[in-house]
């Protein structure tokens, strides 16, 4: 390999979804594009590369109805003048994709239950990011992989390619390097050891490097740094890259336990989407970070297949042995639960009438009597889909510092900025949505400025 | 991989896939998979079945090799295929049958110097043949049914939604933008290819037929004209049978291999050689009918099909049987409506 030409009009640093969409746009304008991506190539595009859909606005999805879901999941935390341009951006950004080549999957009656507020991707992700990779070659721009930025200059930066330091001269600059979520040691200052016990359900590229560098430059901060979005995932999954597969929808379905034997939160508390992003944190406060979800052989096909296999027995103290749990608490949580379930008519697919009474903490929803054998579990651990943590920007992607004034030249996409909007909560969907807009607005805005 | 543990691996990326679900869009696999939860070898067998290794499942999967999770559903549902032809194929599989032609061009060679091929032995022979060979494809679709062990209700619409997946090869051609075959990038060819072979060998069958009406039954024997039906439809046929199977070679020998059951490249490859033997001394023959070469070449030309015969029974040809099968019964199962019912997010 020749080496690498180390001047360009516009440096995009990261190669998801954000970087692409950024590169792909700069080079629209004109410019001489140079992407560096932390990951090799068969791991490249980061968490993008695990992501499904979409969230646009569309005939049946209206702007205020859209406006009016992120308020609600952010209680307010959001910049709106950049929500609205990321929510009027996002139907036309659909027509661009297309243009790069990007497919989206036709609409299966009756399944999706997102179908209406979420584009998806053909083949998810990864397909997507493999047609923007493909666009991006056959417009010329270059892309080093196993390219880590390592330092931030006023006109550049220093990149380790493959372990070489090598010094990238640019005009401009996007910032796409997604949050810190992989980073266990940054984690820890948050969440203390616990961390140690964290999954992380993305890329293990993702560490926060070219955050911590431009906050370090000066770059004003937005959304809440001690937090992150964390979902109970299985404890079998590997510790990097489970992705979706890794997760786990049979809690609301059963009960579910700690280290003690103990139950600990409403399991039937609330509906899809709310319940599964407050599993994770509380997981995450249970001694050694773990949990089992119990059910029994009644809602089995209630829910998604899993992928690792449930531990079965045929009793809940057989149970509790193969887990390694508390006999003799685990069969008093079960039975006293049992005791405490009023009748009702069981429905898994809206919030139904089983509950409980008289038992602390209170199951308010899908209480059915854990009965009937065989038993099922499913180990639970924190899985941490992203970091809220990002660098303010205005609505060129300009990144704003501290004094108030923008950095010249430096912009920001996607993740790293889109706590400027979801400053906290999740919106499914909505993560793609903020990576497409801003990272085409950042490339863009990078191409014009480095005329 | 030994077959034996073809089965598991089958089973275990079934499992990742049903829980995962990202590929739903591309081909039918994937929605039959979902309508399943356990991956037995009568499921793995049909599922195989409907794959058509375009691809597309590898390079779109976060969790293709170097994951740790290795999933590479094209290549083992490859394998496991190859294994349900070995299972239902009667009576039995060969991936040597190219080796026939010359075999049987020996004594057909043999008999030529002296009277030419009787028609009468002709007619017995092929007509055996094909009796053999229906009775063959009998057997086979009969053990893939009996296999299943459920059977979705017959509905009318859905033969013809099948009968379009296998005259279009829907399932090759992902939505307009081509399969990614042989490489990452999308493309149409494997598909035209496909389609030339299909339809050129579908023209060379109704081109033999035709002659054989207007031999037997029309009083009209050959040679025929340049312009009649039989020499047009044999000679757009021949066309389309020599350049469909060249392109399917070369996209085969530039395929990624990391996609490809090794094991079934003699097979593929044997058959592939038969198409265009056939197609070569077919077109061979047209043209030197009126030659003294022409009894020598029909001998040839004879054995070549007698070859191609035994892939019909017991080589690649199979694959288009299965196939079919699977894509029926696919259909069928769209159609009853037994539907997904999970989708998950985020
Ligand atoms: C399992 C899972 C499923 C998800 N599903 C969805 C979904 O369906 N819809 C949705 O909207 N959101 C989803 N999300 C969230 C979504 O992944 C993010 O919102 C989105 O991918 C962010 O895009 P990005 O380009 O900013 O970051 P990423 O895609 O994470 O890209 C960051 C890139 O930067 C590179 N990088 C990191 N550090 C450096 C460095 N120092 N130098 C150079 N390169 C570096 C990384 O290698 C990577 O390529 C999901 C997340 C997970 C984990
Ligand atoms: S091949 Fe990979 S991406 Fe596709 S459904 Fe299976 S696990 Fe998911
Ligand atoms: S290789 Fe193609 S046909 Fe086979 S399962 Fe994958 S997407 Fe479907």
């Amino acid at each position: 390999m020749a080496a690498p030409d180390i001047s360009c009009d516009v440096l995009v640093a990261g190669g998801g979804n954000a970087a692409l969409c950024a590169a792909l746009s700069a080079r629209e304008f004109g410019a001489d594009v140079l992407v560096v991506e932390a990951a090799p190539s068969e791991f490249r595009g980061g968490n993008s590369r695990h992501t499904r859909n979409m969230r646009c606005l569309s005939d049946a999805y209206g702007e205020d109805e859209f406006m009016a879901d992120l308020l609600r999941v952010t209680g307010g935390r959001t910049d709106e003048r950049l929500a609205r341009i990321a929510i009027r951006a996002s139907s036309d950004a659909q027509v661009w994709m297309k243009r790069q080549g990007v497919r989206f999957q036709p609409a299966f009656a009756g399944t999706l239950h997102l179908g209406r507020t979420n584009a998806f991707f053909l083949g998810g992700g990864k397909a997507l990011l493999n047609a923007y990779y493909e666009a991006a070659r056959r417009c010329g721009i270059r892309v080093l992989y196993n390219a880590e930025v390592t330092g931030l200059k006023p006109c550049g930066a220093t990149v380790q390619v493959g372990g070489n330091p090598v010094e990238i001269r640019a005009k401009a600059v996007v910032l796409a390097a997604g949050g810190f979520e992989a980073n266990i040691e940054w984690l820890k200052e948050a969440w203390g050891d616990a961390a140690e016990n964290f999954l992380i359900r993305g890329t293990p590229f993702n560490k926060g490097r070219v955050l911590k560098l431009v906050l370090d430059a000066g770059a004003q901060p937005v959304g809440d740094p001690k937090q992150c979005h964390a979902v109970a995932i299985d404890a079998r999954a590997p510790k990097f890259d489970g992705g979706i597969v890794t997760r786990l929808d049979c809690l609301p379905l059963g009960i579910v336990v700690n280290r003690e034997g103990v139950r600990f939160y409403d399991e039937g508390e609330d509906l899809w989407p709310k319940r599964y992003a407050i599993w994770g944190r509380l997981v995450a406060a249970q001694p050694g970070q773990i949990a089992w979800s119990i059910v029994d052989s009644k809602v089995v096909g209630k829910f998604m297949p899993s992928v690792f296999p449930p531990v079965k027995a045929d009793s809940i103290r057989e149970l509790a042995c193969t887990l390694g749990l508390p006999v003799d608490a685990v069969q008093t949580t079960v039975k006293h639960f049992n005791e405490c379930v009023r009748p009702g008519q069981f429905d898994h697919t809206a919030l139904d009438d089983c509950r409980t009474e008289g038992l602390t903490p209170t199951k308010s929803h899908w209480a059915w009597a854990i009965d009937t054998p065989p038993f099922l579990s499913y180990p639970l651990r924190p899985g941490i889909t992203f970091t809220y943590l990002g660098v303010k920007v205005d609505e060129s992607a300009n990144v704003v510092m501290c004094d108030g004034t923008t950095a010249p030249n430096i912009f920001a996409a996607g993740e790293m900025m889109a706590g400027n909007i979801l400053g906290q909560g999740y919106l499914a969907g909505f993560g793609m949505t903020i990576g497409t807009v801003f990272g085409r607005i950042a490339g863009k805005q990078a191409a014009l400025a480095a005329r | 991989m030994p077959p034996a543990d073809v089965l598991p691996e089958g089973e275990r990326l079934m499992t990742i896939c049903n829980s995962c679900r990202y590929c739903e869009g591309f081909c039918a696999v994937f929605p039959a998979m979902e309508r399943r939860v356990v991956f037995k070898e009568a499921d793995l067998n049909y599922l195989a079945n409907l794959c058509h290794n375009c691809g597309e499942c590898f390079h779109a999967c976060q969790y293709a090799p170097p994951h740790e999770f290795a999933v590479n559903v094209p290549k083992v549902l490859a394998e496991i295929r190859a294994q349900s032809y070995r299972k239902y194929s009667w009576p039995f599989l060969t991936g040597g049958a190219w080796w026939l032609a010359p075999a049987f061009a020996v004594p057909s060679l043999a008999f030529t110097p002296y009277a030419g091929i009787p028609k009468g032995v002709m007619v017995s022979v092929f007509g055996a043949a094909a009796f053999l060979v229906l009775l063959s494809w009998g057997i086979g679709l009969r053990r893939f049914l009996k296999e299943q062990t459920t059977n979705p209700p017959l509905r009318p619409r859905a033969f013809f939604d099948a009968l379009k997946d296998v005259l279009t090869v829907s399932n090759l051609s992902s939505h307009g933008a081509g399969c990614t075959y042989p490489s990452e990038r999308h493309s149409q060819a494997r598909r035209w290819f496909h389609h030339l072979t299909f339809y050129g060998f579908a023209l060379c069958f109704a081109s033999t037929s035709t002659a054989a009406m207007y031999d037997n039954f029309l009083g009209r024997h050959p040679p025929y004209p340049y312009l009649s039906v039989p020499v047009v439809l044999g000679t757009l046929g021949g066309v389309g049978l020599i350049a469909g199977p060249l392109g399917l070679l070369a996209l085969k020998m530039r395929r990624d291999r990391r996609l490809v059951d090794p094991r079934q490249d003699r097979m593929d490859f044997s058959f592939i050689a038969l198409l265009l033997l056939s197609a070569i001394t077919g077109l061979a023959l047209m043209i030197f009918r009126a030659t003294p070469a022409m009894s020598r070449l029909l001998a040839i030309h004879l054995a070549v099909i007698s070859a191609l015969f035994v892939t019909f029974a017991c080589g690649k040809f199979v694959h288009g049987i299965y196939r079919s099968a699977a894509l029926l019964r696919s259909a069928l199962e769209q159609r009853s409506g037994n539907e997904r019912e999970h989708g998950r997010e985020g």
